[in-house]
């Protein structure tokens, strides 16, 4: 437990620190890191805390975004207090309708199921004059908080990105180990047996997809506002795939799965994307990309949270026993 | 005579044509162990599914404590007093046993929206999942996982498990399923223990468990109710040695 | 709409419906026998259509030889990555699985493009079916379609024979669930791990055919694997995993739905998929026909 505590307090404080060394390019990189994580956060609450294989996520996120941009009125900032709730609010209401009806379904089923919903929202704003078709929108102007709080400079959204990542992490870390929380991990581990102590299981997955999608639409607000931008592509089932692959890297079952997994991810593209590494290359990217995502899980099948135990295998390993702890 | 705790009228259940249960009616009252019996695809699986809520019979009622629950599903049967343990060990593998125990209490006390407390220090759940475990005999064996107990430790949990929910009813499921002669002496020894204040409803294949812990024993053949009565009538009948007995 | 355009857009849905039952058969058939999810199965599709393009000058000898060459690279190529790769997926969980031939498509993706190149490309039919024949007094319609629609039916046939007429097909049909079918299986004398090869190797050459077969109509460019791959999964879920017969209707009801869809709705054209699925599913959870 002390050595998982240490790893995320280590990895938020490196966060707070890294804007006195990085450059421009850096801050922005790991501000989209950083929506990412709080994307994949979202996700994994969902697939490693209730067992819900989601193939519709993006489409929350996008739903978030698309709010952010369409709720703003034109020239001038809206206020954060009501645009960010409200946007949140939006992804929130398209989960609990999606939820309801999918839930009915299971397994594989239910991944498709959610991705039908996931594709019907995106040819809403694909195809539709609601959402500016393909060539997307603009915001206008970032929100703000009166005069208090501006998110036009690249340091303060940093900030601001890195405060609601640790805010999402944490009421996770707290939900995951609450009364709530394990009786997810039990519909997740046995539905049967929890239906047969008593739980209503239905209700509790619909309240973890419903928080699942509000946490996305959380994402995807940070993300219009950073880019200023929105477009199809954030309701499309590429992203979803992509955040999806993001928690299986970094490990399904731990919240500080998700956060390696985005970094991971992202990180591992822009590696190989270099062209001061691989020169004219480097615009194969995919393949370095696809081949250490092959061997990330032939080698490590936990995904990378398992890359300590794997190095330390001649060590006794401590069983994993599924408690809270081990979910963080 | 004592209170009727579980009741069924003319419960029925039909698959696509199939009677996998026809017409059966019995009662448990508190402090007694009834125990059905058949051979397989006799209907005893589908008769508990039945009596639990895990699916809707074709006609026919199920009462607990004197409501009507046809149609309750199995949840709220759960919380209403109804516990059951499976013939397939259904724990939580992964999970501690006291934590397999506390999470099937915390159905009685699950305050979902106090989202900042931690579950694992929950008091009530905690007790009476320690009781529950003790109970079944686990005391010893807390912090184990699950997965790596004994197959009579995992049958001794499901029992546990069942335990936690503190039901007035049980519908046990098999419960010596695969245990050897000691287990099935500490097993026995834990089911007579648990009659009173219980109404216990028993599915078994060991017919010398049955003859020794049932007060009332009813034979199932194809689906239906071929004999029911105290465990001498039920030995004596002509038919149930016929169908069932003769060969054991 | 006159009769002449809604025989044609029925013929086209057919065409459509057809060609997507090609290649969601070898998805279904992957995953209900071996468990596998293939995600990568949309990239064979489009292998097989840039072989239509990038075959035909090699080897020369017209349309027909680069389907009969292009078919026996796919049936090598199929052997050959299930035995390096596939084989090890049949013990790994799902989301192994998904991440796993996630990182294959991308490979497929960028060997295509060291190989071949990201450029669009069209293909031409052969000469001999390259005419068109009368549809009422004004319309026509073109043959090489009605040559696509011919070859899946044959090969749907010839699937429906070799399930239901020859050992192979019985040890298929068999192996599709648990141990107790696979010592079935074993006791008939096959060996499951060659049976798996080639019910792996047949998924990959049906995907490649389809798509050398649709390379003169559809065109071939560097997202077609992905376009085919999600309509797939919509059609092997609609149809119930591991259902051939639940695969074709399936697929009949999408290609029907999708073409009839582009041209009374346009707007709403490619939600109406989706819809279709979130319906059915709706009213059936576990798809319309159970495995077999």
């Amino acid at each position: 437990m002390k050595g998982r505590l240490a790893f995320v307090a280590a990895a938020f404080v490196l966060l707070a620190l890294y804007p006195l060394v990085a450059g421009k390019f850096g801050i922005d990189l790991a501000t989209k890191i950083m929506i990412y994580a709080v994307f994949a956060l979202s996700l994994e609450l969902l697939v490693g805390g209730t067992g819900l294989v989601c193939f519709g996520h993006a489409a929350f996120f996008g739903i978030g975004a698309y709010a952010t941009v369409l709720l703003s009125p034109a020239g001038a900032p809206a206020s954060l207090a009501w645009l960010l709730p409200a946007c949140v609010g939006a992804a929130a209401l398209y989960a609990l309708a999606v939820g309801a009806l999918s839930l009915r379904t299971k397994g594989v089923y239910f991944i498709m199921v959610t991705l039908a919903f996931a594709q019907m929202a995106y040819y809403v704003v694909h195809d539709t004059p609601l959402g500016g078709g393909t060539d997307g929108i603009y915001l206008d102007a970032r929100p703000a908080l009166g005069s208090l709080l501006e998110l036009d400079g690249a340091h303060t959204l940093y900030f601001f990105t890195l405060g609601a990542l640790a805010l999402v992490f944490g009421l996770l870390a707290l939900l995951v180990r609450s009364r709530f929380g394990r009786a997810l991990a039990g519909i997740r581990v046995n539905e049967q047996r929890m239906r047969a102590a008593g739980f209503s299981t239905y209700p509790y997955k619909l309240a973890a997809f419903t928080i699942s999608g509000a946490l996305a639409g959380l994402a995807g607000f940070l993300f219009a506002v950073k880019d200023g931008f929105v477009n199809p592509e954030l309701l499309s089932w590429h992203l979803s795939g992509a955040v999806l692959i993001m928690i299986i890297l970094g490990g399904i079952g731990h919240l500080r799965g998700a956060l390696i997994g985005a970094f991971a991810f992202v990180l591992l593209q822009e590696f190989f994307k270099s062209e001061a590494l691989f020169g004219d290359f480097a615009r194969h990217w995919h393949l370095g990309l696809g081949l250490t995502i092959i061997l990330s899980v032939a080698l490590l099948p936990r995904g990378l949270v398992g890359l300590p135990q794997a190095l330390q295998a001649r060590r006794p390993r401590r069983p994993v026993t599924g408690s809270a702890e081990d979910a963080t | 005579m004592s209170e009727v705790l579980l009741q069924c009228r003319e419960l029925t259940r039909r698959f696509a044509g199939l009677l996998a249960v026809d017409r059966v009616s019995l009662e448990v009252q508190r402090g007694t162990v009834h125990a059905v019996i058949g051979t397989n695809g006799a209907g005893k699986s589908t008769l508990i599914n039945l009596l639990a809520g895990e699916i809707a019979p074709s006609a026919g009622s199920v009462a607990l404590l004197g409501h009507d629950v046809t149609r309750w599903a199995q949840p709220r049967r759960a919380r209403a007093g109804l516990g059951r343990s499976y013939q397939r060990t259904t724990i939580f593998p992964s999970f501690t046993v006291l934590e397999n125990c506390r999470l099937a209490a915390q159905a009685r006390f699950q305050h979902p929206w106090r989202w900042w407390q931690d579950a694992a220090r929950c008091p009530a759940s905690l007790g009476a999942a320690r009781e529950a475990a003790a109970r079944a005999g686990l005391a010893e064996h807390l912090e184990r996982p699950a997965g790596l107990l004994s197959h009579g430790g995992k049958r001794q949990l499901e029992i546990a498990m069942c335990l936690a929910t503190a039901p007035q009813v049980l519908l046990l499921d098999e419960p010596l399923a695969g245990m050897g002669a000691e287990e099935t002496e500490r097993m026995l020894a834990l089911l007579a223990g648990l009659k009173e204040g219980h109404a216990i409803l028993l599915v078994e294949h060991d017919m010398d468990a049955v003859f020794r812990v049932a007060d009332r024993i009813t034979v199932m053949v194809n689906g239906a109710v071929l004999a029911s009565g105290t465990p001498e009538a039920v030995r004596a009948n002509a038919e149930v040695q016929a169908a069932y007995l003769g060969g054991h | 709409m006159d009769l002449a355009t809604f025989l044609i857009q029925c013929l086209n849905s057919l065409q459509y419906g057809l060609l997507l039952f090609l290649v969601a058969s070898g998805l279904t058939l992957i995953f209900g026998i071996m468990g596998v999810i293939n995600l990568a199965h949309g990239s064979f599709y489009m292998i097989g259509a840039y072989m239509a393009y990038a075959l035909a000058p090699v080897v020369g000898g017209g349309f027909f030889v680069t389907l009969a060459v292009g078919l026996v690279l796919s049936v090598i190529l199929g052997y050959l990555l299930e035995w390096a790769f596939y084989s090890y997926l049949y013990e790994r969980e799902h989301l192994q699985q998904v991440l796993m031939t996630y990182g294959l498509i991308l490979v497929f993706e960028e060997l295509r493009s060291l190989i071949v190149g990201d450029d669009v490309h069209g293909v031409k039919a052969p000469e001999i079916l390259a005419g068109t024949i009368p549809l009422g007094e004004l319309m026509t319609y073109p043959v090489y379609r009605l040559f696509i629609s011919g070859v899946c039916l044959a090969l749907a046939l010839g699937m429906y024979l070799v399930f239901t007429r020859t050992r192979l097909g019985m040890a298929i049909r068999a192996g599709s669930t648990g141990v107790a079918q696979r010592e079935m299986v074993q006791s008939l004398g096959i060996d499951i791990k060659l049976l798996y090869r080639v019910v792996f190797a047949a998924g990959v050459a049906i995907a490649v055919l389809a798509g050398m077969v649709a390379a003169p109509v559809s065109s071939v460019y560097p997202g077609m694997g992905q376009s085919v791959l999600i309509v797939c999964f919509v059609v092997v879920v609609i149809g119930g995993i591991g259902s051939i017969r639940g695969a074709l209707l399936a697929a009949l009801l999408i290609g029907f739905v999708d073409t009839f869809g582009k041209v009374l709705l346009p707007q709403a054209a490619g939600v109406l998929v989706y819809v279709l699925m979130a319906l059915i599913l709706l009213w059936k959870p576990d798809g319309l026909f159970k495995a077999g």
